[in-house]
């Protein structure tokens, strides 16, 4: 547990593939913490430290663009 | 961080579905759910017919299979009688198995062959560029009903319960972990399993239905979906533009493949 | 065949002649529809593909039947569905998908007279230029006849032969009487009969490419299941099997699909000649109709006129050669058909103009006697 919990307090790295990303929006919308933003038409990670790494925007991702790590 | 890569041909990427589709949603639940279940990859086939929803085929790393418009079904029938051993994923949308295909999905549902059918519903043929589907609702719009649809839509998990499928299920793209859960469940029914995904379109749909913007059909998907558990308790009234999603039949009942293996060894001459 | 041992001798109908020579290839999955005059072919495999472990279903539908056949035939079975025109028609979509993935299948049409629903319980052989145009788009096509249950038995193995080796869906055309005649039928010793299967891969997975480009035109598909994955689709593909839209792959891949026939022609056509050395009229028959013309040779030669028959065992790719060399010798050709031209247009067509062709079409569901085509030969002379 006890890892589990360390590894969660690790900053989130959110990658995306901007080749892949078709700019839909969703992750953006649906972000709980509001950490993503549209930038020329695509997702950009503005506030990755606000991350709770919740995955949603991974999970409903339709382009296999973006990870949380 | 979930690893699709390994699942996926990457080659192909970026894919061919627009800004926005759901199918790209769903074929991730369905990659999680095949890692969960530890599936393999050699061992598994996917069959498609033509349509949006068919071309997830050719970005999965298995054995893949793009057939005719609304066969299908026909076609991973013959893949799973010949071997039985084979994990058989059927692909397909609500034009290709509910029009052009819809003998073959009620025969398949009723033979009780041990298929597992994902079938995504966008209420449209978007690859044709938005012509009303069986599942288009009665009045909505489309290219071939731009005075809005007269016709009533088809309920397809409905169907497919009432045609005999052992596994029924209907899952969203916006409620991805459920519809994750909805998929292993269907891949591991031993019979005909359908999961009916709601998956949106808003290149062909929505931007006929005041939806054009991905987030806003997610934002209608959010708001319209009740779990079956809530449904229950709910008054007509309250239902009312609202649907359901969840298990709706899971039943044991003698699967095709397997009674096939019986009528073998029964006719095998004595030793 | 060869006849190194007598074989054993049974009576049947040539639709359960179809179904033993199915069996002898080595077929182990059928899928079909009911329709007449075809269905005895798939009564009597329902009985005998279970007591070898075969697979047997019957569809909903023609269009399902022939897609069934297809999927079990990438997973490495010998597959086959037996049909009639109307069925037939049906099938053509995905008849068109095994030749595009090119996926090794025998379809077995016993003709029935058309159009339409047609005469369900006489025969014609109005299908012919089906079987070679039937499905959209550019392709070879193998399709072969009979004219004896003895026949429909040999060729049934020859079509599966055919599939296995050239990587594409072969047609058999019977028609009713040769489906519902019984007759004598030897059954060679299993040892007698030549078998074919598809090649496997000799390479890798990892550089396996299904539908790679040879010398041989002939794609290697690995049976589903065996660690080979790859994609098969009815779009235009590159050697992946993959979609494209790339021009020169898209031009490759559609003359291959006609060349790889075409450049094996010689291999694929079987001819009988009667009687053609010395002839002065040329017969081109085939199926039930080629059973009368043998028998008109022979009356007509007591008649003093000298007729010889030119009797194709494959109908498509068209025996061209064998007319021409024939449209040299004689003075002119007949071609009795039931249907009303179909082959003698190509007849014509293979002639170059160097003889006058005649047709003998019948459409009325009666055989062609033999009186009807002496006549026809008496006034042609």
């Amino acid at each position: 547990m006890a890892g589990e919990q360390s590894a969660s307090k690790k900053p989130a790295v959110i990658t995306v593939n901007t080749v892949w990303c078709k700019g839909c929006e969703i992750c953006v919308a649906f972000c709980p913490k509001d950490c993503l933003e549209m930038e020329g038409g695509k997702c950009k990670v503005a506030r990755p430290d606000d991350c709770i790494k919740c995955m949603l925007c991974e999970l409903r991702c339709p382009d296999f663009a973006i990870t949380v790590e | 961080m979930f690893d699709y890569l390994q699942y996926v041909r990457q080659e192909n990427f970026p894919h061919i579905w627009c800004s926005g589709c759901g199918d790209g949603i769903v074929l991730k639940a369905l990659i999680r759910s095949m890692d969960k279940l530890g599936l393999s990859q050699d061992e598994t086939v996917m069959v498609s017919g033509i349509g949006c929803s068919s071309r997830t085929p050719g970005y999965v790393d298995i054995n893949t299979l793009h057939t005719t418009h609304g066969r299908a079904l026909a076609f991973a029938t013959g893949v799973k009688i010949a071997n039985p051993d084979l994990n058989v994923i059927v692909v397909t949308g609500d034009g290709d198995a509910t029009a052009i295909g819809g003998n073959h999905f009620i025969h398949a549902a009723r033979r009780n062959i041990d298929l597992t059918v994902l079938l995504y519903n966008n209420y449209i043929y978007g690859m044709t560029g938005g012509q009303c589907s069986p599942t288009t609702p009665r009045g909505a719009y489309a290219s071939t009903a731009q005075h809005g649809n007269l016709e009533p839509p088809f309920n397809i998990s409905g169907l497919a319960i009432a045609a005999g499928a052992s596994f029924v299920a209907r899952g969203d793209v916006y409620n991805v972990k459920k519809l994750e859960t909805l998929i292993g469940k269907a891949l591991q029914k031993k019979g005909f399993s359908l999961v009916e995904v709601v998956s949106p379109c808003p290149t062909a749909f929505g931007r006929r239905n005041r939806m054009a913007r991905p987030v806003k059909m997610m934002e209608q998907l959010r708001d319209t979906v009740v779990s079956v558990e809530k449904w229950e308790k709910m008054t007509d009234e309250e239902r009312k533009g609202k649907f359901r999603t969840g298990i709706l039949k899971d039943i044991e009942k003698p699967e095709f493949t397997a009674e096939y293996a019986k009528l073998i060894e029964k006719m095998r001459p004595e030793e | 065949m060869s006849n190194d041992r007598p074989g054993k001798v049974r009576m049947m109908q040539g639709n359960q002649a179809c179904a033993e020579g199915a069996i002898a290839a080595g077929c182990r999955f059928f899928a079909g529809y009911p329709i007449t005059p075809s269905s005895e072919i798939a009564e009597n495999l329902s009985v005998m593909l279970p007591r070898l472990g075969g697979k047997f279903i019957q569809m909903e539908d023609e269009m399902a039947a022939m897609g069934a056949i297809i999927g079990a035939a990438l997973t490495g079975q010998k597959s086959m569905t037996a049909t009639s025109g109307p069925g037939f028609s049906l099938k053509q979509e995905n008849i068109g998908y095994a030749g595009m993935a090119e996926v090794p299948c025998v379809i077995v049409n016993v003709m029935r007279g058309g159009p339409s629903t047609g005469m369900p319980t006489l025969p014609a052989q109005m299908d012919v230029q089906q079987a070679r145009w039937g499905a959209h788009g550019d392709r070879g096509v193998i399709a072969l006849t009979a004219k004896s249950a003895q026949e429909t038995y040999e060729q049934t193995i020859r079509a599966f032969n055919l599939a296995e080796k050239f990587m594409t869906p072969v047609i058999l055309l019977i028609d009713e009487i040769t489906g519902h005649t019984t007759e004598k039928v030897i059954i060679p010793d299993a040892s007698d009969i030549e078998i074919v299967h598809r090649k496997k891969p000799d390479e890798d997975p990892e550089n396996y490419l299904p539908y790679r480009l040879t010398d041989e035109c002939v794609p290697i598909l690995a049976p589903f299941g065996t660690g080979y994955r790859y994609n098969v689709t009815g779009l235009c593909h590159n050697e992946t099997g993959f979609p494209t839209n790339d021009s020169h792959d898209i031009q490759c891949l559609i003359e291959r699909l006609t060349r790889k026939i075409e450049m094996y022609e010689d291999d694929i056509i079987r001819n009988n000649e009667l009687m053609l050395e010395d002839a002065e009229i040329g017969v081109f028959a085939y199926g039930s109709v080629a059973r009368t013309a043998q028998a008109v040779v022979r009356m007509c030669r007591e008649e003093g006129i000298k007729v010889g028959l030119l009797e194709p065992k494959v109908l498509w790719p068209f025996p061209a050669k064998a007319v021409f060399a024939m449209a040299q010798k004689v003075r002119a050709i007949v071609v009795p058909e039931l249907n009303l031209g179909q082959m003698a247009r190509e007849v014509s067509l293979a002639s170059e103009c160097r003889v006058p062709v005649h047709k003998l079409g019948r459409v009325d569901g009666r055989p062609i006697p033999p009186q009807q085509l002496v006549e026809k030969i008496r006034e042609v002379v």
